[in-house]
């Protein structure tokens, strides 16, 4: 799982409807990509990762800053800003820059993350040295016209009804991420609070473009029909014309022990069933104790990873208390982590009837320990998941781009495959230990309202 | 999501595209392989992964299922994978997680489909468990009961989205005399109906190889798929395929219903009749329609989003069904600005109509059609099912080859004549699911079914 992701939308998605799989879907940073890396005079990272099926390229460019690099008040301002990009400089005015693609057959879109914002295009590779100058361009000279973001600002608030307050789980969420995080900037709703969001302004937006959006805090990464020996001469020209600037060092506030349990409630019309989850603040790679990242996930496979995990198992399938039930965990951030649990009561149990079930069985496990085939199973579907991972331009380019963004080497990215196949059983239990025995976690529920 | 799937389904049902342009995909080559004992697949070959995508396509979704038991084709897709032959469901579903093969069922309105995906190394163990699945699979009452209670409680949760109810009042205002009125994925009622007996029919009815397509994608050579298709398959029954619906005329034409829920958004959906899937005018339907919606750019979304910041998303599609041929849309917007925003979709159907698109806009279309094609290619799965929805539309192995030149040669007099066709703003049925101010009602919203 990686951290939500606001974007510039709509439908930037077709494949997940083309395929429902079962296995294979980890955040996977599989030595299978080979990227090559160099960089600029100017600082800026450049990627290739070569796959030459389609004469198609995925084209990214990230930038190392994202909603939890905003001040206090202006929550939203690094996803308002993305969505700013769109409208244009002198030399590509609003709107042109999606029309030039879209004219080429190709997509174009953005998204912006806590620790990043990334803009892409996929387009014919002949195609490729017209979007980076276009990338370029926007990089250093975006120009916005007042109306347009008084226009701007609006889509986002629609977007922020459309994907937050007409929906009770996504209102929980926020909530539950304010109480979870007691003083990391993960507390503070991505898209923004509505009130801060009416109050962004013109300035604010190319304030922070200003401080953040230059080419030695970008990362160039081009995936598919094209190779490092192509890509070198047109990145050295479009964005190594572009000088380095100073870009400010990223500080993060540090969390406080957590050491008491909290619960969150909403009550909600549109809820139209109770769902319960369970959240603790877990290792990252950048954050605690960063060993226990690739156990947690191999934990979180084996404890609710599917149909054949320990908790559906147990709960759905034998004691009936759950309907559905699962984990979740993802620990590619620059700041804390979460690990959780969530599910559903079966018809006839209560919330606490689910929750009591789930703690048991965790109590069960880290008295008793996880089953080496668990384990075993867990890592070799993991490790197949690498190759699955090669099946696709796109993805490549958005997996070494993120890990790239939070800090990650390319040497790093490559070994996972290694790193997961070297996973122990003792490793989990000590990940499992090191995250559930803590007394800090963040219940939260949603329930509907009764029929008045 | 609905945005996703239903654009996904219009892509997936006619709007395919082209092969051999310049910078195009030509390294694509689509082979028909039949097996030894007579049953046909579309193969793209591709070694570079160890890895084989397989789609499958069946004709009959919830649009066959009888009446009462709405439905009855999404249970037997969620429980197909459930258990099968000599395994129970978690044997089953252990054996695909130990050789990590993607393995699911899935129902739509008119058609039933199978998704596979499998290392190249657990193949033979993974076209087996997708035989067992299909010949026979086991309908356990502990799994059917856990998915029963699953479906059941994911109908309670998405029956208070704006969305959702939207939508499905939408179809049954549309067609309350036909399968496309009912709620395809169920009502609470008839999923507690449905028996095993149900699902072993509908199953025995839809999962024949009279109207089947394959399409296969990766390290597989047509000998060997061969031998996997006629072991597959083979012990399926050749019988006909369930008919098609009834050709509907739809109801409730240019009306606007509301419904009051209370959200800061509202919810609307749109659509009127469309043309047929194999109309000569498709070509050109095709154009209008990204002319209109299709994305950053088009018409919609430059009045609706980007001048006035009236949502953060408007979508319109073909859908051509097999009983019933439509132009469905959507948008949501705060409730203060409902009737202005479904006053500008009028305005904007009608202008296209008046006065059809602009040569600018032409031009860009076309380019836009006729150059997306490999980017929809970027990995397997989309090949795949790409493949299938090609034979299912009945279209030539060369199809691609040659759309470029039908796109092409459209003229701006038949994207005139067709845009009076295809945008009828009187005739727009609207659905507004919120607090819209201003916004009257033209109809009595219908009961919901049970």
């Amino acid at each position: 799982m990686i951290r939500p992701a606001f974007g510039r939308g709509p439908v930037p998605i077709l494949a997940a409807f083309c395929f429902l799989i079962a296995a294979g879907v980890a955040d996977a940073d599989a030595k299978v990509y080979e990227p090559e890396s160099i960089m600029l005079d100017n600082g800026m990272q450049v990627v290739a990762i070569t796959d030459q099926r389609v004469p198609v390229v995925t084209h990214m460019v990230w930038y190392r800053v994202g909603g939890a690099d905003e001040a206090p008040g202006e929550t939203g301002l690094a996803h308002f800003l993305e969505h700013l990009l769109f409208k244009g400089t002198d030399k590509v005015p609003s709107g042109a820059f999606s029309r030039a693609v879209s004219r080429n057959g190709g997509q174009d879109n953005a998204f912006t993350g806590y620790d990043y914002t990334a803009y892409f295009q996929t387009i014919a590779s002949d195609k490729l040295p017209m979007v980076m100058e276009m990338e370029a361009d926007r990089m250093v000279n975006l120009t916005l016209d007042p109306d347009e973001v008084a226009a701007e600002r609006q889509v986002v608030l629609e977007e922020r009804r459309s994907r937050v307050d007409n929906s009770p789980a996504a209102l929980l969420g926020e909530r539950t991420d304010a109480a979870l995080y007691l003083n990391y900037p993960y507390r503070r709703p991505l898209i923004g609070w509505a009130h801060e969001i009416e109050a962004l302004t013109r300035e604010n937006a190319l304030a922070f473009y200003r401080k953040w959006y230059a080419p030695n805090n970008a990362i160039l990464v081009v995936a598919g029909d094209i190779t490092m020996e192509r890509l070198k001469p047109l990145a050295e020209k479009y964005y190594g014309a572009i000088p380095a600037r100073s870009v400010p060092e990223r500080i993060r506030p540090a969390e406080p022990e957590q050491i008491s349990a909290r619960r969150v409630e909403l009550t909600h019309p549109l809820a139209g069933q109770v769902s319960w989850a369970r959240r603790w603040l877990a290792p990252s790679r950048f954050w605690g104790e960063s060993r226990h990242v690739m156990p947690l996930s191999v934990l979180a496979e084996v404890i609710g990873g599917g149909s054949t995990s320990r908790l559906y198992k147990e709960l759905v399938i034998e004691q009936k208390v759950a309907l559905s039930v699962g984990a979740f965990y993802g620990g590619g951030t620059i700041g804390p982590a979460t690990f959780g649990f969530y599910g559903q009561p079966a018809d006839g149990h209560t919330v606490q009837d689910l929750e009591r079930a789930v703690e048991s069985e965790l109590e069960a496990i880290l008295r008793d320990g996880v089953d080496p085939a668990e384990v075993a199973r867990a890592v070799k579907a993991m490790e197949a998941s690498a190759v699955y991972a090669r099946d696709s331009v796109t993805a490549p380019a958005h997996s070494v781009g993120r890990s790239l963004a939070v800090g990650r080497t390319i040497d790093e990215i490559e070994s996972w495959p290694e790193e997961v196949g070297a996973v122990t059983v003792e490793q989990v239990m000590e990940a499992a230990r090191a995250v559930l025995r803590k007394p800090g976690h963040v219940t939260s529920v949603l329930r509907p309202k009764p029929a008045s | 999501m609905t945005t996703i799937f239903l654009r996904a389904v219009s892509i997936a049902l006619g709007v395919f595209l082209i092969l051999g342009r310049p910078g195009g995909a030509e390294a694509i080559e689509i082979q028909r392989v039949v097996s030894p004992g007579g049953i046909e697949a579309w193969l793209v070959e591709d070694h570079k992964n160890p890895i084989i995508t397989f789609s499958v396509s069946f004709e009959g979704g919830a649009a066959v299922e009888p009446e009462g038991k709405e439905g009855l084709a999404n249970m037997v897709a969620a429980l197909l994978d459930e258990g099968a032959g000599p395994y129970d469901s978690e044997a089953f579903r252990r054996r695909l997680e130990d050789r990590v093969i993607g393995l699911g069922f899935n129902a739509g309105r008119d058609g039933f489909g199978a998704r596979l995906r499998t290392l190249t190394e657990y193949s033979d163990e993974a076209f087996d468990l997708l035989r067992l699945a299909m010949t026979e699979p086991r309908f356990d009452t502990e799994p059917v009961e856990r998915i029963r209670a699953q479906i059941v409680s994911g109908l309670k949760r998405s029956a208070t989205r704006p969305q959702t109810i939207a939508s499905r009042t939408w179809w049954q205002a549309a067609f309350p005399d036909h399968p496309y009125g009912r709620p395809s994925a169920g009502t609470v009622e008839s999923i507690g109906r449905i028996t095993v007996a149900d699902m072993k029919a509908f199953a025995d009815k839809v999962l024949t190889r009279d109207a089947m397509e394959v399409g296969v994608v990766g390290d597989i050579d047509p000998e060997r798929l061969g031998v996997l298709l006629d072991r597959t398959f083979g012990a399926l029954p050749d019988t006909p395929a369930p008919e098609a619906p009834d050709a509907a005329t739809l109801s409730a034409v240019g009306e606007t219903f509301v419904i009051e829920e209370p959200v800061p958004q509202s919810v609307v959906v749109f659509g009127h009749r469309g043309i047929p899937r194999d109309d000569p005018d498709r070509f050109a339907a095709a154009i209008l329609m990204e002319i209109m919606a299709g994305g950053f750019g088009s018409r919609l979304t430059e009045e609706i989003r980007e001048k006035r910041g009236l949502t953060y998303g408007i979508y319109a599609y073909s859908l051509p069904l097999n009983g019933a041929q439509m132009i469905m849309g959507g948008v949501s917007t705060r409730n203060d600005k409902v009737a202005e925003t479904v006053r500008l979709v009028r305005e904007i159907w009608a202008g296209m109509a008046e006065d059809g698109p602009t040569e600018a806009e032409v031009r860009d279309a076309k380019t836009y059609i006729n150059g997306s094609f490999p980017m929809q290619l970027t990995s397997s799965a989309p090949i795949a099912g790409m493949l299938v929805s090609m034979q299912r539309n009945k279209r030539p192995i060369d199809y691609l080859d040659r759309r470029p030149e039908r796109i092409d040669s459209v003229t701006m007099e038949d994207l005139k004549r067709v845009a009076k066709r295809l945008f009828l703003a009187d005739e727009l049925t609207f659905v507004v699911v919120g607090q819209p101010k201003d916004l009257k009602p033209t109809a009595p919203v219908p009961e919901p079914r049970s």
